[in-house]
């Protein structure tokens, strides 16, 4: 009875954490992107500095109609979000935030493998809905999206394939455990790969091709209205804290820290992930987008290789002091 | 997945969860198989081919082989199929049914199912018929344990499989490259 109690509790928590860092995310989009534009929006509701635009928004999207298209396929356009959240969902059950055995919501054994092949699965939502909708704009969206992820799934994967190599070990709580603070300069590029191929993936500016809004209106989203598109945005969302979380894990250590590694152990982790979401707003505001094929080019000329040679590099230093 | 544990007196008769679930997981990705090759639709053929996929990484997962399992998910549903839909995505394949999804050599396609899928289970239920998974010992397809395996007893066999699918790769290239004179017109067009 205790470790079903054990198991359930884990699960209630992870929920938790899914439902409450994605949105802490976008209410931090709001405001950092009120702040560096200059945007008056997002600062009325709620009074003290907009607090409720969020709470706004969401009760925006509970209003709306649910529609889907005449001609859409419908079944398939009605479970494209789930298949484009859940993922995701799955993913934070295995990534941990402390050094004890209980800072994790389960340990999976290959654990790269795992959080890698599902956060992949999630694109598949992603095409669902571009093809389910019956309309152009959704299906080049489609198309964009998974030529992107062909194009950076590689690179992610070799990135991550080369912690793995420094570590010894496939498991992410393994991976935290053999961590050194000079990893951080030895796989400094890896980990520049890895965290530009998982924005490309996200689809996030400056990667935003597929959902190009001056080109193709919002991509394979288009059709999507009400709950059904807030599902979508919540799943960029968790995505951002997946990424920055993995990241966080694999290559800045996760709850190693300069000092009060034992108790603040989960600080240092949010710590982290919280500055690369930053970052990764902070890039959104900053960057243009780049067109489909310099997006392409920089997978494939430049990511690839950079990661090929982080392999090299790793497998060397790793000859060498052993 | 504690259930399956090696004991002498492992019997077909007295099933456990486990084997339930896995008949269960077993059933129903073979039923996503049928849909697969049966549907007009051609998206949502390869939308059961996830399922099916997805069914049999259930199945290595109850069978302990937990890193095959996520390099299943990895490369055919991640990527596999995600080139699958590119694919399907660049044709006409409409919403609905497709009038000409159908092939002559439907008989020989089935004929050809059947003989594969008989000398498959019969190989495997002649070669496995007794053995027992032993959960006691380092757990079987763990990560460690398949490397182990595989680059210390079968390093020669992975090498040259991985020599082959370099060459079906550069055999790929060498195939979707046009031909010198048509590259050439096609830059003078440019």
């Amino acid at each position: 009875m205790n470790d079903v109690l054990d198991v359930v509790l884990r699960l209630v928590i992870v929920f938790a954490v899914f439902m409450v860092l994605p949105l802490v995310v976008g209410q931090t989009e709001h405001k950092v992107m009120a702040h560096m534009q200059g945007r008056l929006g997002p600062m009325y509701a709620g009074g003290f500095h907009g607090w409720a635009q969020l709470v706004a928004d969401g009760v925006k999207f509970a209003q709306k109609e649910d529609i889907v298209p005449a001609n859409a396929d419908r079944r398939i356009f009605q479970l494209a979000p789930a298949v484009a959240l859940l993922p995701y969902l799955l993913v934070l059950v295995a990534i941990p935030i402390g050094p004890s055995e209980g800072a994790v919501g389960q340990v999976v054994d290959a654990g790269i493998f795992f959080v890698l092949a599902v956060m992949g699965v999630g694109v598949l939502g992603s095409l669902m809905a571009g093809w389910a909708s019956a309309n152009k704009f959704s299906l080049l969206g489609g198309l964009r999206t998974a030529a992107q992820l062909l194009a950076y799934e590689l690179p992610m994967l070799l990135a991550a394939a080369s912690v793995a190599m420094a570590a010894g070990t496939v498991s992410l709580p393994g991976i935290l455990n053999a961590f050194e603070w000079w990893w951080l300069p030895w796989q400094i590029v890896g980990a520049i790969v890895f965290f530009v191929a998982g924005l490309a993936e996200l689809q996030r500016p400056p990667f935003d091709m597929p959902v190009a809004d001056s080109e193709i209106i919002f991509g394979a989203y288009t059709e999507y209205t009400g709950l059904r598109f807030a599902l979508f945005l919540l799943a960029e969302y968790a995505g951002i804290v997946v990424l920055c979380g993995l990241t966080t894990v694999l290559f800045l250590g996760g709850w190693h820290g300069p000092w009060g590694a034992d108790g603040l152990g989960w600080v240092w982790t949010l710590l982290k992930t919280a500055i690369l979401a930053f970052g990764i707003i902070w890039l959104r505001v900053t960057y243009p987008r780049l067109r489909e094929d310099q997006l392409q080019k920089l997978a494939w000329t430049v990511l690839i290789p950079l990661a090929l040679a982080q392999i090299a590099l790793t497998g060397i230093v790793k000859v060498a002091i052993q | 997945m504690s259930h399956l544990a090696a004991a002498a007196g492992q019997g077909f008769l007295s099933p456990t969860g486990v084997e339930i679930a896995f008949l269960l997981v077993g059933i129903a990705t073979l039923g996503a198989a049928v849909v697969t090759v049966t549907t007009k639709q051609l998206v949502h053929a390869a939308l059961w081919l996830v399922v099916a996929l997805g069914g049999l990484a259930v199945e290595y997962l109850l069978l302990t082989a937990e890193f095959i399992a996520w390099v299943q998910v990895l490369i055919y549903v991640g990527s596999v199929v995600v080139l699958l839909l590119f694919g399907l995505m660049l044709t006409r394949a409409p919403i609905g049914r497709s009038p000409d999804a159908d092939s002559g050599n439907r008989w020989a396609a089935l004929t050809v199912a059947v003989a594969a899928a008989a000398a498959l289970v019969w190989v495997v239920v002649d070669a496995f018929r007794t053995t027992w998974i032993d959960l006691d010992g380092p757990v079987q397809g763990s990560t460690k344990v398949s490397g182990e395996i595989l680059f210390q007893h079968w390093v020669l066999p992975f090498e040259a499989l991985s020599v082959l699918l370099l060459a079906a790769l550069v055999g790929a290239i060498v195939l979707s490259r046009k031909s010198d004179s048509d590259s050439a017109k096609d830059k003078e067009q440019r």
